[in-house]
């Protein structure tokens, strides 16, 4: 078993097939769009696969220590950052082959005219102990 | 089995154990192992004495635990063993709930100890309950417990903290098999009755009112219904029946609170029978206290949003104006009011913004419904 994280970009990731901004669709564009993903989760559930998902703010913020009691906080992302996460799913599967089928699957979600929004989806693999016996 | 039955008996037993000498922290544990003992023995041998089988079995849980641990041996020889005999009859569920919202802890960790303390959950209900692992929970507890050990048992608490906890309680809603909100009523009820308070009638009522509504604040996939647009036929008239006696009892005592205000408000919309038609001048109104009372932004934005009702959109915008752009739910409000000031385009570009901005994907996925609604193509 390998867990892996399957991360939606708001931006940063290549363009999508299907790319209108969501305030652009019909309500029953989003509600589709919604239950989609939400029937996607429970099929995860149900196969055993689902680990956790979220989705995230678009805004947050960056902190460090600054000295004691006084972490200071800056708004970001930064202007520069070119990447912004969107929420984010973890699966845990048998093999590599059935994280792409599924990010592929999730990546199909409907969009704008009920097509596909074929947008990219970054997988990562969780970095895991080693195996105690190799084959 | 009456699962409910069994958690109202927890504080009283926990309370028992520890006016008999033991430490609050072993005496929660022994509690729980009697609670999980008497849900395996119960259904094939109902006790008699549900309580009284309670105490024994804790207590005598609570001796093996003291006895294995040699740190404790001490403590031990400090302790008596009771006279065999009824249980006393002192109530020490209040004292219970002062330690539990204890203003040392953290509000989690008040959270967790108060629903399995006074509320007899286990850590795995809690941690499904908060969609978090059980192992977190279990965590934020003995934290708790440890961070309470020094804590008098007996000395007076602050109700205001309890409330704050119970309140937390019931604004977490419903997930795992148990239902926060329910349970948040149960405990408030029992508070209610172990201490004579406006305020914890006017949360009381206040959570009734809320719960009464639930089930037409959601469609059935999961979505947001708006007040206005809710089937008020779904919403529960006992709930609201006893809630607005709970209410107008409270305020007859003149001592207002906060959570009396907002149950008033709460009565109101319970009490229209279309949204039209909900009394706005008398929200305002209450608004107007509930602004005195706490000093709120939160507040002060709501009152916006209800003198946009009593006193027409420009109104309303006008009042939003005064008001820090950044409060949560700012934007939102905004785009509503422009809205109705026939204003589509602004009100679409502001329901786009405050999707951006929304705390959760209920509020979210409905705001951006809204921007799409105004936004919609001609040629679709």
């Amino acid at each position: 078993m390998a867990k892996y994280l399957l991360l939606k970009h708001y931006r940063g990731a290549p363009a999508a097939v299907n790319d209108v901004p969501m305030d652009q669709w019909t309500p029953q564009e989003i509600t589709d769009h919604v239950q989609y993903m939400r029937d996607f989760a429970a099929r995860l559930e149900e196969t055993g696969e689902f680990v956790d998902g979220q989705a995230l703010a678009p805004e947050g913020m960056f902190v460090r220590y600054d000295g004691e009691g006084r972490p200071p906080v800056t708004d970001g992302p930064f202007a520069e950052t070119k990447d912004l996460i969107a929420g984010w799913m973890v699966i845990d599967v048998d093999s590599r082959e059935r994280a792409v089928e599924l990010a592929g699957e999730l990546s199909a979600a409907p969009g704008a005219g009920g097509k596909p929004i074929h947008e990219w989806l970054e997988l990562r693999p969780f970095l895991a102990a080693p195996p105690t016996i190799t084959e | 089995m009456d699962e409910t039955l069994l958690r109202s008996l927890t504080p009283g037993v926990l309370g028992i154990l520890v006016r008999r000498g033991a430490d609050f922290a072993a005496a929660e544990d022994a509690v729980q192992d009697a609670l999980v003992e008497a849900v395996r023995v119960w259904p094939a041998d109902p006790p008699r004495d549900p309580k009284g089988w309670l105490v024994t079995v804790a207590w005598r849980r609570f001796l093996d635990a003291t006895r294995a641990d040699a740190a404790r041996r001490r403590r031990e020889e400090v302790v008596e063993e009771p006279e065999p005999g009824p249980v006393p009859a002192v109530d020490d569920t209040l004292q219970l709930y002062f330690l539990c919202a204890h203003p040392s802890l953290t509000p989690s960790s008040a959270v967790a100890l108060t629903l399995r303390a006074v509320g007899g959950l286990t850590t795995r209900q809690i941690a499904a309950a908060y969609l978090v692992p059980e192992a977190t929970v279990a965590q934020r507890i003995s934290r708790a417990k440890r961070t309470v050990s020094g804590v008098r048992f007996d000395q007076p608490g602050d109700v205001a903290t309890v409330l704050r906890v119970l309140y937390l309680v019931f604004n977490e809603g419903y997930s795992g098999d148990v239902d926060l909100a329910a349970e948040a009523i149960r405990l408030t009820r029992q508070l209610a009755a172990a201490v004579d308070h406006p305020e914890v009638a006017g949360l009381l009522a206040l959570m009734l009112l809320h719960h009464a509504r639930r089930a037409g604040r959601t469609a059935p996939d999961g979505g947001l219904v708006p007040l206005a647009e809710q089937d008020r036929g779904r919403w529960d008239t006992a709930l609201i029946a006893e809630g607005v006696a709970i209410l107008q009892a409270a305020l007859a005592r003149d001592r207002l609170g906060e959570f009396q205000a907002q149950a008033a408000i709460a009565a109101l919309h319970a009490d229209a029978p279309t949204a039209e038609e909900t009394d706005w001048v008398q929200v305002v109104e209450w608004y107007d206290e509930l602004a005195r009372l706490t000093d709120s932004p939160v507040v002060r934005l709501n009152r916006a949003v209800a003198v946009g009702e009593a006193d027409g959109p420009r109104a309303g915008l006008a009042a939003l104006a005064a008001l820090d752009d950044s409060l949560p739910r700012h934007t939102a409000a905004a785009a509503y009011l422009h809205e109705r000031d026939g204003d589509r385009a602004t009100a679409a570009r502001l329901y786009a913004e405050a999707a951006h901005k929304a705390p959760n994907l209920a509020e979210r996925d409905h705001l951006t419904r809204q921007a799409a609604r105004l936004n919609a193509r001609p040629d679709r």
